[in-house]
This record gives structure tokens, sequence and C-alpha cells, in this order.
């Protein structure tokens, strides 16, 4: 298991990409699910830095870990409970002008993720995301 | 993240190279205000050298397509590599930006 833990500011986002697409390397994923963990750890990592730390600094920590053919990672932070997946899903259906802009980010970590899952514990956020390399990846 | 900018005929085309992600897009954000300021409505953005987008690169493309529409402004996308189209695919936004092989092409149409 591999740990990355940093202030959790948007300054902090490249470093914890450089982190997970060393995992996704480690473990032999393909291009595309490391190009896939990438966007949805983007993704996670701002809506946190965005809606959990409204009063103040904090952390936020990212694992890796072998889950069978792929990679398991958790996403940490102590701020305020926030549940990403509870943001609404964007209206794909709508107009153009109309489109989700908030619901975007956590639209993908469902679509791109094998399995995604949140919990609060204690004072803690905790997101879980699994990966693993997907067939049609042509 | 590079922008290069240059005129063909009626269109101005932005070419982006590297990553358009939350750190990058406000930078392409700013450039494509001050594109527009100066009265610019034809944008071509050819993605040939993009390797990534995220929300927030898809958010600045939108925003700028909502921008163009009243001003009878066009914006069209050419060149996209495949993680990148696959973002488009995902989000239904090629169903709203027009997507082309080659900016050659996109003026053909256009």
């Amino acid at each position: 298991m591999s740990i990355k833990r940093l202030p959790a500011r948007h300054e902090s986002l490249q470093e914890f990409i450089a982190f997970i697409s060393e995992c996704a390397e480690d473990k032999g994923l393909s291009d595309e699910t490391a190009g896939r963990m990438e966007l949805v750890l983007e993704e996670a990592l701002v809506n946190i830095f965005n809606y959990a730390f409204p009063l103040g600094e904090g952390w936020v920590e990212v694992s890796c870990v072998d889950d069978g053919p792929g990679l398991l990672i958790e996403i940490r932070d102590n701020g305020i409970s926030f549940d990403p997946l509870s943001l609404p899903d964007p209206d794909l259906a709508s107009d153009a002008s109309d489109r989700m802009i908030g619901g975007l980010g956590v639209y993908f970590m469902r679509k791109m993720t094998e399995r995604i899952l949140y919990h609060r514990d204690g004072e803690t956020n905790s997101l879980t995301l699994g990966f693993t390399d997907r067939g049609d990846s042509n | 993240m590079d922008i290069n900018m240059r005129k063909e005929g009626d269109f101005t085309v932005f070419s982006i190279s590297g990553r358009l992600d939350a750190m990058t897009s406000p930078d392409l954000e700013k450039q494509i205000g001050e594109w527009m300021e100066k009265g610019g409505t034809m944008l071509a953005m050819d993605m040939a050298g993009l390797d990534y987008i995220s929300s927030a690169g898809l958010r600045i493309i939108l925003a700028a397509a909502k921008k163009l529409r009243p001003k009878d402004g066009k914006i069209f996308l050419a060149g996209l590599k495949k993680p990148v189209m696959e973002v488009f695919k995902i989000s239904g936004f090629d169903a709203i930006i027009p997507i082309f092989d080659t900016v050659e092409a996109a003026r053909e149409k256009i």
C-alpha cells in the first residue's frame, strides 16, 4: 500500500495525480485505465477542495491498494462531512445552456470506476474508488 | 498547457497542447475572453496536441459556446486524441460542440 498526504489545496492536485499515475504504472494497468484514474482523481479532489473545507485548511490523503487485477484508491480528508455522491447528476438530455455545471465531475467518477463508495468515519470523509482494465479499451 | 493562436480565413485557431485541467483551464478561459473582447466570433480549437481534459476544461468550452451563440459565432474542435474524445463522448458534449478530424475538414463544412 502506498499513501500520500498533502494539504487540501488545489496546488496539491498535480502531485496527487503523479502519485496515482505511478500506482497505475506499478500495477501494470493500461494507459486507458491510468487516464481514467487521473481524471476521476482530479474530479474527486477538486470537489473535496471546493466543498469540504469552507472553514479553513486541512489535509487529503490518497492511498493505493492492490485489489486483485485492479486497484482500490482511497481518498480521505478531514473536512466537513461531504458526500460527493450526493451531488446531483447532470441532466445530459437538457439543452446545452442548462447543462449541469457542478455535477459533471461526479458523473465522470461514477462512469469511469468499477465501484465507488463513500463513508464518513468519525472526523474524516472516505471515498473508495475501484479501477481495473476494461476490455473495451480500444 | 500551451496555446498558440493563428488566423485562418474567418477563423481564429487556438492550438492547445498539454493538459486542460482544473489548474490550467483558467488560462484558456482568460485567453478566450480576451479574444472575444476584441470581437472574435469564429473559433477553432486544434486539440491535436492535447493529452488530457477534465470537466474543468469542458466547462470553459461550453461557456465559450454559450457566449458565442448570441453573436452568431461558432466554436468547433479538431484533432481530438482518443482519451480526450472519450471524455467528450461520456459527457455527451460531442453532441453539443462540433468535432472534426482536422481544422481543414471543419472549414470545408462551415
